[in-house]
C-alpha cells in the first residue's frame, strides 16, 4: 500500500510538471548538460587512458627497458671529416647487472644494425635487431609460422633470422616464408620463423613503414657487423660505435622494480659518467599515467560539480516560485489535514521526478557524444558503468538537496495564510 | 509519507453531549508594539447535532474563531475542548490529525485543487488517511450521487459551475465523516438561486445530525442556523435560537 500511496504521489507529480511542458523542461536542461557533459567526458578520457595503458603495459610492467642515448654536444674524436662517437650499453653492463642484483630474472640484450634485405629482385630496408632467445620470452609476440630463436642458433652461430609478419610480406611477397635464403648485407640468413608484428596488435595506428625488424642471434650481430656503423650524410661521415642498444630487464616482481631499478640506475652512473643511456620503467611510466588519470578525474569532477550545483539551482529556482505560485494549494492541502511531511513529500517528488528525468536524457546524450566521437573522430573512447550509475544516484541527490529547500517552505507556510493567498 | 494513525491524545468521539466546549478563550496577535486581541475571553458549548452561524462586523474575531474551532490554529490561552480533547496540548502533527479525521471545511472560494479532477479532489482527506484505491473511489462516487454530481467525476473544477464547485467542496468535506463541519461564507461567491441550493443542502446534512458551524454575514443565511451567534471585539455579543430555522427556502 505504501508503494501504490507512493506511485501515486509520483503520477500526481508528474501531472503537476507536466501542466508547466516548457517550464519543466527548460529546469531539466541543466541536469541534462551536467549530466551529459559529465558522462562523455569521462568517455572520452577513459578511452584515451586505456590506449595509453595498454601501451604501457604490453612493455611489461615487470620490465625495465634502457636504451642507448647518443649525449648531446659531444664533438667526437678524430678530424672533421672521420668522426667517432663511442657511446651506449656495454655487454659488460648484461652481465653486470644479470649478476649484481638478485631481483633480475633476466637481462636480454638488443643490438640494432641498419641491413637490406634481399631475395629474388626485391629488397627491404630492415632493422636488424640482434638478440638472445630471453627475448621472444619477455616479449610474448604471437608465433605465426616456424618457430623463435632458441640456444642452439646461439651455440652454433647460426645464421638464421626470424623476421616479423609485416615485413615478411613485403619481402617474401608471397613465397614460402620457412626455408628461404635472405640475403642480409653480406650474408644470407636462412628464415626460420615469423612473429606477429607489434602494429597490428595496436590496431588503429598502422603505417606500412612500422615494424620492419628482423630477428638475429646476437653473436652473429656482433661476429658480421661489429659494433660500428657508418653514417654518410653530405659528404662527411659519421662513425658510431655502439655495443648494445637497448637492455630489457626483467624483475621477479612488480614489487622490486622500483628498488631495483634505482639499483640499476645507481650502477650505471659508475659506468657511465657520459650519460649515455636513457631508462625507463613501464611501472613508473604507468603509475604516471594513474596519476595524471587521477588530475583528469578531478578536473573533471570539479567541472561536473559546478554543472551540477548550476543546474541544481536552477530546479530549486523553479520549485521557489512553484510554491509561491500553489501557496493556495498548499493551504488547502494543509487545511484538509495533509502533514508538513506529507507537504515535503510532495514537493521532493516532484523536484526529484526533474533532476531524474533530467539525469536520464543526460546520461543518453553522454552516450550517444563518444558513440559520434569514435564513428567520426575515430578516437578511442569508452563509457564506464560507474559514470553512468554516480550520475543516477546524483540526479537524485541533486533532486533531494535543492528540493529540501523549497518543499521545507511549503511545508512551515502557516495553513491560514496561505488559504488567503491569491 | 505514512499513513498517520492518530497518535495518544484520541478524541472519544460520541462520548459527550457537548462537541465543543470553549471556556475563557483568547487569541492575541502582536501587531508592532501591541497587542490586539481577537478573541477576548469567549466562553462556548457547541452540542452534537446543532447548526450554528457566527456572524459579526469585520473585525469582531469571527473568522479567527473558526480558524481556531477549526483548529487551524491554537489558543493563547483558554481552553479548547474537542470532543473531549485538549487542544492546546497538541502539537501540529496532532492537529493536522484531528482535521484530516474529524473535521470538515467548505470555504467561500471553494478552495478546489485546480489540477485534479472532482473525483480526486473528493477523495484528497481519504488519501492522506492512506485509504486503498478501491474503497477511496467508492465513497468518493457516494459522496458525489448524495451532492448530485455523479456524471461530473472526472471533470475537472474550471469546467464546472460555481454551484457545482462548492457541492463538491462539500463532498469533499464530507469524506472523512467528520465531527464537525465548518462552512466559511459558503454562499459567499454564489449568486442568490445557487447559494439557497446549497444552504438547502447543508440543512439537509444537519437535519441527518452533522453538527454545523458556519461563519456568514447574511442575516438571510443565518436563517437556516439553528443558534445565530453575534461577535463584536472579541467577545461573544449574543446568541440567539431560532425556534423554526429554514429547510427548504420557505420560512415556516
Amino acid at each position: 500500500m505504501m508503494a501504490a500511496r507512493f506511485i501515486r504521489n509520483v503520477r500526481l507529480g508528474i501531472k503537476t510538471l507536466l501542466l508547466h511542458k516548457m517550464r519543466s523542461v527548460l529546469t531539466m536542461l541543466g541536469m541534462v548538460f551536467g549530466v551529459g557533459a559529465v558522462i562523455a567526458m569521462l568517455a572520452v578520457g577513459q578511452g584515451a587512458s586505456e590506449e595509453a595503458f595498454e601501451q604501457i603495459r604490453r612493455l611489461g610492467s615487470e620490465n625495465i627497458i634502457i636504451n642507448a642515448q647518443k649525449p648531446v654536444g659531444q664533438s667526437g674524436s678524430g678530424t672533421m671529416q672521420v668522426r667517432m662517437s663511442i657511446y651506449g650499453l656495454l655487454y659488460d653492463d648484461l652481465d653486470r647487472i644479470e649478476q649484481s642484483f638478485e631481483t633480475v630474472v633476466r637481462a636480454v640484450p638488443a643490438k640494432l644494425i641498419r641491413g637490406q634485405g634481399r631475395i629474388g629482385g626485391r629488397t627491404l630496408e630492415l632493422r636488424l635487431v640482434g638478440t638472445t632467445p630471453s627475448w621472444f620470452d619477455l616479449v610474448k609476440r604471437e608465433l605465426i609460422a616456424g618457430r623463435v630463436m632458441n640456444e642452439r642458433d646461439m651455440d652454433q652461430n647460426a645464421n638464421i633470422v626470424i623476421l616479423t609478419e609485416h615485413g615478411a610480406r613485403r619481402l617474401l611477397a608471397g613465397r614460402a616464408a620457412i626455408g628461404s635464403q635472405v640475403r642480409i648485407n653480406q650474408g644470407f640468413f636462412e628464415v626460420v620463423g615469423i612473429i606477429k608484428s607489434e602494429s597490428t596488435q595496436s590496431g588503429t595506428m598502422q603505417t606500412p613503414d612500422q615494424d620492419i625488424d628482423a630477428y638475429i642471434p646476437l653473436n652473429v650481430a656482433i661476429e658480421r657487423f661489429g659494433d660500428i656503423t657508418v653514417t654518410r650524410s653530405s659528404g662527411s661521415r659519421t662513425r658510431e660505435k655502439v655495443e648494445l642498444h637497448q637492455l630489457i630487464v626483467q624483475i621477479d616482481s612488480t614489487k622490486h622494480v622500483e628498488s631495483t631499478a634505482a639499483g640499476i640506475e645507481r650502477m650505471l652512473t659508475i659506468f657511465h659518467p657520459k650519460g649515455d643511456y636513457r631508462m625507463s620503467v613501464p611501472l613508473a611510466l604507468l603509475r604516471q599515467a594513474e596519476a595524471t588519470q587521477r588530475t583528469f578525474n578531478i578536473v573533471l569532477g570539479s567541472i561536473a560539480g559546478i554543472s551540477l550545483l548550476i543546474g541544481g539551482i536552477g530546479i530549486m529556482n523553479i520549485m521557489l516560485a512553484s510554491v509561491t505560485e500553489r501557496t493556495r494549494e498548499i493551504g488547502i492541502r494543509r487545511a484538509i489535514g495533509a502533514r508538513r511531511k506529507q507537504i515535503i513529500g510532495q514537493f521532493l517528488i516532484e523536484t526529484v521526478v526533474l533532476s531524474v528525468t533530467g539525469g536520464l536524457i543526460g546520461i543518453g546524450i553522454g552516450m550517444l557524444i563518444p558513440w559520434l566521437i569514435t564513428m567520426f573522430a575515430d578516437m578511442p573512447t569508452a563509457v564506464t558503468l560507474w559514470s553512468v550509475l554516480l550520475s543516477v544516484v546524483i540526479s537524485v541527490g541533486v533532486g533531494l538537496i535543492f528540493g529540501m529547500y523549497p518543499a521545507m517552505r511549503a511545508a512551515n507556510l502557516d495553513p491560514i495564510v496561505a488559504l488567503r493567498h491569491e | 509519507m505514512k499513513p498517520s494513525a492518530l497518535t495518544p491524545p484520541t478524541l472519544r468521539v460520541g462520548t459527550s453531549k457537548s462537541v465543543i466546549e470553549l471556556a475563557s478563550v483568547w487569541k492575541t496577535y502582536r501587531m508592532g508594539d501591541q497587542d490586539v486581541h481577537a478573541l477576548a475571553g469567549v466562553d462556548l458549548t457547541i452540542e452534537r447535532g446543532s447548526f450554528w452561524a457566527i456572524s459579526g462586523a469585520s473585525g469582531s474575531g469571527k473568522s479567527t474563531m473558526l480558524n481556531l474551532l477549526g483548529c487551524l490554529d491554537r489558543p493563547t490561552s483558554g481552553l479548547y475542548t474537542l470532543e473531549g480533547l485538549d487542544i492546546a496540548s497538541t502539537d501540529d502533527d496532532q492537529l493536522s490529525d484531528i482535521r484530516l479525521r474529524h473535521l470538515g471545511f467548505v470555504f467561500q472560494n471553494f478552495h478546489l485543487i485546480p489540477q485534479l479532477t472532482v473525483q480526486e479532489n473528493i477523495e484528497l482527506p481519504l488519501f492522506y488517511q492512506g485509504i486503498d484505491a478501491d474503497e477511496m473511489s467508492e465513497r468518493a462516487c457516494a459522496l458525489a450521487e448524495r451532492v448530485g454530481l455523479s456524471d461530473r467525476l472526472t471533470h475537472k473544477p474550471t469546467e464546472l459551475s460555481g454551484g457545482q464547485q462548492q457541492r463538491v467542496a462539500i463532498a469533499r468535506a464530507l469524506s472523512n465523516n467528520p465531527s464537525v463541519l465548518f462552512a466559511d461564507e459558503p454562499t459567499g461567491n454564489l449568486d442568490t438561486a445557487t447559494g439557497k441550493s446549497i444552504m438547502e443542502l447543508l440543512a439537509e446534512l444537519h437535519h441527518q445530525g452533522k453538527t454545523i458551524i458556519m461563519v456568514t454575514h447574511e442575516p438571510d443565511i443565518a436563517d437556516y442556523a439553528q443558534f445565530r451567534l453575534v461577535m463584536r471585539d472579541g467577545k461573544i455579543e449574543s446568541i440567539d435560537q431560532n425556534a423554526e430555522p429554514m429547510r427548504s427556502g420557505v420560512s415556516t
